[in-house]
């Protein structure tokens, strides 16, 4: 079982951690890692930056910049996680777009994070008939899961359809947006995560996009598996950069519970 | 029975290996009911009577076919210009706006977005807008609301929003990024009406059928002006390659015609400031299709250079990548300066001022041979007044 079957069978209010890989510098990459496991992140998804980020707010856009800048690339990611394991133990996805990857080559991308222990992938923009056809099976062998999306307009048809070929978890996306909009969880949202929380889905679900905060993730918590925080922890990053005691008391004061 | 086409779109929104829809799943009901619903509206009886009655008498067509004899004398050959310059709002962009309006209004949407380079596309995008009373914002790179301010001027007096798109170089790929995240919030109420033949699949196929009308036009001119249904070649400029689909359409599976498209070279092609994506670009993924595109060896998009707003883009219509690929079409391309000295060379052999962007598919003349007896059609895509400032710059008016 990978390590993100083995959290999601172990855990509840599962917190997971967006952050652009080569930001705010170049080699924080694994510190920061390190860094979230000490304060009890859950999961963490590493996003491999792109010149043009369609999904993404302005606050995810400017960390892909700076990471850009920086030099960041997919190769040098994988040589600054080659002591990933078994240094460390916390499940880890790399999140990013379909042209750096399909630049790098999809089998080479799933055997490097075979061979560096990353657990899973996220990548928005390739399409599920696509991976179904080309690519499930390399996936599968290498024993890397690839996480799909679901949106409050995605039919429930797709929605079935999505839960029965997916392995490790589905992200579900908060409301109808970029990442980064931060507002309060809205009726209509909560209508949306009620309702596919009522679809007894196979697969554990994590919600993200506009998690900020101790309500935002709480109230997530109690429609799903748990929730995915980005935008927030970047801006953090931005003022702090990698300070473990400012991260760790982020970290806490999401899960804190009363 | 009709025989199969090699060079359209397959029932898998495919041109050989290009095209496809890569989109982020937020997009992808979206994308699927367009796909679901486009043939059945443009072909409908509905949609072709309102849009050729747009076409005939608000947008002005059929455009003229033009001999033009001093270009002729000059290249020794027979050149016809086809005229989409003289479409109303000044170029062949309107011929997509007033189509995929009325596929809008069918699917009930109330808001339209669009990106724009030159401005052409959104002030025709406006103007449309304008005239069924639809919500209009355009996105624009801040770079080209410098270099094109008339344009946006027309679009804000038409009533649009224009929005600054400030990633990137501020140009054509940075708007269109940002129209795409304006579709993402907005997935319910709005349509995206994009302005080439770029984008997920059915994209590139809806804006072909609605530019196809050049060529359905050039077969007749032709056929009344030489006696034979189709010259011997079409030369349009491409950005992302919307008139250039359109004066092709109808040749496509005609191999008498040869096709040539024609690049922005920017400074050159190898000088790192360039918009020629056939020349300098391979295989990846840009604006939800697959097609070449400009970038790095890390699969960053590389941010694209040239004099002329409306060329200034790193990928191709995957129909175009085809032809590429195919070797159905000719690839050309033209520096800054070779489209400046083309402009000039129109506008005073013929008295008409071309776009910056029409003046790229003139400048090949330079590059190619014909005999005496061909017959060269070139689409002069738009009108040179959004184009005034940079040729007076230039040319020290
Ligand atoms: C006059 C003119 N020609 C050509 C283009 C390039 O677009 P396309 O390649 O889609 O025809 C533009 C785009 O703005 C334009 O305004």
């Amino acid at each position: 079982m990978n390590r993100i079957a083995q959290l999601f069978k172990e855990k509840k209010n599962i917190l997971s951690i967006y952050y652009t890989a080569g930001f705010p510098q170049l080699t924080d990459t694994l510190p920061i890692l390190e860094t979230l496991e000490k304060a009890g992140a859950d999961l963490v998804e590493i996003g491999m930056p792109f010149s043009d980020p369609l999904a993404d707010g302005p606050t995810i856009q400017q960390s892909g910049q700076t990471a850009l800048k920086n030099g960041m690339t997919i190769n040098l990611l994988f040589e600054q996680l080659a002591d990933l394991r078994p240094q460390l133990s916390i499940p880890v996805i790399l999140m990013g777009y379909f042209n750096p990857v399909h630049k790098f080559g999809m089998e080479r991308f799933v055997e490097q994070c075979r061979k560096t222990g990353v657990d899973g992938v996220i990548i928005p923009d390739l399409p599920f008939d696509e991976y179904r056809e080309k690519y499930e099976a390399l996936f599968t062998q290498a024993g890397i899961s690839n996480i799909f999306l679901i949106t409050p307009q995605t039919p429930e048809e797709r929605i079935k359809l999505i839960d029965k070929n997916s392995n490790g978890f589905i992200y579900m996306v908060s409301s109808a947006s970029v990442t980064g909009t931060k507002k309060e969880i809205s009726e209509q949202q909560t209508r949306y995560f009620k309702r596919i929380n009522n679809m007894q889905l196979a697969s554990p679900r994590l919600i993200g996009f506009g998690i900020s905060d101790r309500a935002s993730f709480q109230k997530a918590c109690d429609y799903a598996a748990g929730a995915i925080v980005g935008s927030a922890f970047i801006n953090l990053l931005n003022n702090e950069g990698n300070n473990p005691e400012k991260i760790s008391d982020f970290i806490q004061s999401i899960k804190k519970t009363n | 029975m009709t025989k199969k086409k090699k060079y359209q779109v397959d029932d898998k929104g495919m041109y050989g290996r290009f095209g496809g829809a890569y989109i982020p799943e937020m997009l992808y009901p979206n994308i699927e009911n367009l796909k679901a619903k486009y043939i059945g509206i443009i072909e409908s009886d509905k949609f072709q009577t309102e849009y050729k009655n747009l076409l005939k008498d608000y947008v002005g067509r059929p455009s003229p076919l033009y001999f033009s004899k001093r270009l002729s004398d000059k290249y020794n050959t027979n050149i016809f210009l086809k005229r989409e310059d003289l479409n109303h709002t000044g170029a062949h962009k309107i011929n997509n706006t007033v189509g995929q309006i009325l596929i809008a209004r069918e699917m009930g949407k109330e808001r339209i977005i669009a990106e724009t380079g030159a401005g052409q596309h959104g002030v025709a995008t406006a103007t449309a807008c304008a005239l069924m009373g639809l919500k209009c914002v355009v996105y624009m790179g801040e770079t080209d609301m410098e270099r094109q301010a008339p344009n946006v001027a027309r679009m804000k007096m038409l009533g649009a929003e224009v929005i600054p798109a400030r990633s990137g170089n501020k140009t054509l790929k940075d708007a269109t990024n940002e129209a795409l995240r304006d579709w993402i919030c907005n997935p319910e109420d709005t349509f995206y009406l994009i302005g080439s033949v770029v984008g997920p699949h059915p994209y590139p196929d809806i804006v072909a059928r609605l530019q196809a009308v050049i060529s359905e036009e050039i077969k007749q001119q032709m056929q009344e002006k030489r006696g034979k249904d189709h010259p011997d070649c079409v030369i349009a400029c491409v950005g992302g390659g919307s008139n250039a689909a359109g004066s092709f359409y109808h040749f496509l599976e005609d191999e008498r015609v040869k096709l040539v498209a024609v690049e922005a070279a920017g400074l050159g092609t190898d000088s790192g400031e360039t918009a020629a994506t056939i020349a300098m670009g391979d295989e990846g993924i840009i604006h939800g299709s697959k097609t070449y595109l400009m970038q790095d060896d890390d699969g960053q998009i590389t941010e694209p250079y040239s004099i002329s707003a409306g060329l200034d883009y790193p990928g191709i219509g995957p129909m175009h990548a085809n032809l590429k690929d195919t070797g159905r079409g000719t690839f050309l391309s033209v520096t800054d300066q070779e489209a400046l000295d083309a402009a000039l060379e129109l506008t005073q052999l013929e008295g008409i001022i071309p776009a910056l962007e029409s003046a790229h598919a003139l400048a090949a003349l330079k590059k190619l041979t014909f005999k005496p007896e061909e017959n060269v059609v070139i689409t002069i895509s738009g009108r040179g007044d959004k184009d005034m400032e940079t040729y007076r710059q230039h040319f020290g008016f």
